[in-house]
């Protein structure tokens, strides 16, 4: 019998390597193959020199990518900590208000804040109802990182919500014996106990910001392209050249995946708080 | 009850296997067209692809492109299979040569004698062999006359490079048309094959970028009816539709500088599994009044002699949509380019579009900067902090 179902684990567990293999690895590998060939199929390492001139791509990306998560951290984390001291039967509701947009279509949410944001928009029209010029702030980076901040909030909310629902309130109720002020319990306890949620926030927000397309080329404008309108520019957009797409989203998968190390170097909360 | 399973999986294979067997006698099409270029009984027009599987009992499988490029790229990516697909001037010739589309038989397609004899044998198909034209058009300049200072000389491309219109100005996103409007400002040929001159008019494209609001396809429409920009390149027939719905803008073809005459003809792909019905699709579409109701809808010019009789008098005699022989006389028609210039075009766009004025050396500072500072995290991590809290 024990045998049995060891086997019917492995027959499982063989499902889910096959899905790995078609899905994850040969992609992959393909990835890794177009960007070091040519449109022929020669083996070249110019598509990776070439990527260099995109260098300010790459750099204003991660930029602003990095201003959405720290907004996205800042205003998610009170939040999250405010729903979690709420009762059970109201954190149900304040979750669907989060989850609420994310049942929109990404692509509608983005397009109504290209509509709301417009300089004859309706953000602008009630602002001259009131006596206030047009404010200039579709195809900004201000445009850019809102609506990144917009799309994303949820990812950042709801597992620092979910560690801080799970932190044991007898530590808190310790340090609090123990003669900490609210302040100490936040600093001390609390907020390195949320730490892998923090991480988890982070790694949700950033990874699919830095990546976006279709946020910057509908708020941005043509002057803020981000490294994912240059990818798809050489999928999709008038420049075909799918050698420079593939190498460039090497490279973008190299930075996340660097990006990442540095974020799981802060995850070791629990153990740095009960060591203390 | 495993039985009584496996009962069940053999049923529902037997009906399956029947009703796939149904679904053969069902004639197909899919047509590949490009997004907003057909009445879908919308705004008081008739759908035009509804009334034909009515009349012919063919289901209609519709997709639609928003470039040539999106496009060519779907198809010669393979794993799609279309019948019918609406190409422009220089994306056919490229296709023919490239051996994907199919020879049309006209004898079958009993309407082609209502094709206007303006529309045939141009240079991208001379013998109007492989494609039958679906419309045409000019590419000129919109613009909205609220947002243009009186001072402003309209009648040059050079409007689209003045800097009084800086982040106000929208830009085609599709390269070969971004391209021609460099040629029309610097007087060169469309469809030049001369590499100096495709560099001349990239370094215009590049002066242009900070001054360009959004480089934009479809959306020009929206954004030029909503006032977001004061001047815009764009298709003469979609800008009559502009100006019916915002009486502010206005369009020019530039005089005395070349510019662009594009035609979007219908093609068979090759091996096309349903040819008779691509055949009867597109004698249907080149019917009179179907032809009318397709002009009256787009308003770029008819390419069907028989449809232009049906039109209004104050369509066919719109000098948008029907420029005098005189400005015609400037026009060019896109041709395909020869694939070392084609790949030229495509550097030189991504260039433009992207800020590219980073070197082979800050990709690599960039990369070791991120991970010295992983290193150094994870020193202070595992080093310092364990000695700290010793």
């Amino acid at each position: 019998m024990r045998k049995h179902s060891k086997n019917k684990k492995k027959y499982l567990s063989a499902i889910y390597i096959l899905w790995m293999l078609v899905f994850t690895i040969i992609p992959l590998g393909l990835v890794v193959y177009f960007s070091l060939t040519t449109i022929d199929g020669k083996f070249t390492f110019e598509n990776l020199k070439n990527i260099g001139e995109y260098t300010p791509v790459f750099l204003s990306s991660i930029k602003l990518s990095a201003i959405s998560t720290a907004l996205c951290l800042l205003l998610g984390y009170p939040f999250a900590y405010i729903i979690s001291k709420v009762k059970a039967s109201k954190q149900v509701i304040f979750m669907i208000f989060i989850m609420l947009p994310m049942w929109i279509n990404f692509l509608l949410r983005t397009y109504a804040w290209m509509t709301l944001l417009e300089n004859n928009g309706i953000i602008n029209r009630l602002l001259s109802f009131i006596g206030i010029g047009p404010v200039h702030m579709i195809n900004t980076q201000g445009a850019v990182v809102l609506g990144m901040v917009y799309n994303f909030l949820p990812y950042m909310i709801i597992p620092i919500f979910n560690v801080m629902t799970k932190i044991d309130k007898s530590y808190i109720e310790a340090a609090q014996d123990l003669g900490a002020n609210n302040r100490r319990v936040m600093t001390r306890i609390i907020f390195p106990l949320s730490m892998p949620g923090v991480v988890s926030g982070i790694t949700m927000v950033f990874v699919p910001a830095v990546s976006t397309f279709i946020i910057s080329t509908m708020l941005g404008g043509g002057s803020n392209m981000m490294i994912g309108d240059l990818i798809e520019l050489q999928f999709l957009g008038g420049s075909y050249d799918p050698n420079l797409g593939s190498a460039l989203s090497l490279v973008l998968m190299v930075l996340i995946l660097i990006s990442m190390g540095i974020m799981n170097e802060f995850d070791s909360g629990e153990e740095d708080v009960l060591a203390v | 009850m495993k039985k009584l399973l496996s009962i069940l999986l053999v049923l529902c294979l037997l009906i399956g296997a029947v009703t796939l067997h149904a679904g053969a006698a069902q004639r197909e099409l899919d047509v590949y067209n490009w997004g907003e270029y057909l009445p879908d009984g919308t705004d008081g027009f008739k759908d035009i692809n509804e009334i034909f599987t009515k009349e012919t009992g063919i289901k209609l499988n519709y997709t639609t492109y928003q470039s040539n490029e999106e496009m060519y790229t779907k198809i010669s990516g393979g794993g799609v299979s279309y019948d019918v697909v609406v190409p422009s001037d220089y994306m056919i010739s490229k296709m023919i040569e490239n051996d994907m589309l199919e020879k049309i038989n006209t004898d079958n397609i009993p309407n082609y004698k209502n094709v206007s004899e303006d529309f045939k044998h141009l240079e991208y198909d001379p013998n109007d062999e492989y494609s039958v034209p679906y419309t045409g058009g000019t590419v000129g300049i919109i613009y909205n006359k609220k947002l243009i200072q009186p001072d402003t000389d309209l009648n040059t491309w050079d409007v689209l490079w003045d800097d009084t219109y800086k982040g106000q100005i929208l830009m085609f996103a599709n390269s070969r048309d971004a391209f021609a409007c460099a040629f029309s400002k610097l007087g060169y040929s469309l469809n030049t094959t001369d590499e100096k001159e495709w560099i001349e008019a990239a370094d215009e494209l590049r002066k242009q970028r900070p001054l360009v609001q959004s480089y934009v396809q479809d959306q020009i429409m929206d954004k030029m009816i909503a006032g977001e920009a004061a001047l815009a390149p764009y298709y003469a027939g979609d800008a009559i539709t502009c100006m019916d719905e915002n009486p502010d803008l206005d369009f020019i073809i530039p005089e005395n500088s070349v510019f662009n005459r594009f035609v979007d003809a219908m093609c068979i792909m090759k091996d096309s599994p349903h040819q008779r019905e691509a055949e009867e699709y597109i004698n249907f579409i080149l019917r009179p009044d179907i032809g009318a109701e397709l002009t009256n809808y787009l308003h770029y010019t008819t390419v069907n002699k028989a449809s232009f009789e049906l039109l209004s008098e104050e369509e066919q005699n719109n000098p948008i949509a029907y420029p005098s022989a005189e400005i015609l006389k400037n026009a060019e028609v896109f041709v395909n380019l020869p694939p070392e210039i084609d790949e030229l075009q495509k550097d030189l766009w991504t260039s433009i579009r992207a800020d590219s004025t980073g070197s082979i050396w800050s990709i690599v500072f960039v990369i070791a900067g991120f991970a010295l500072l992983w290193a150094v995290i994870a020193f202070y991590n595992r080093v310092i902090k364990r000695k700290k809290f010793k």
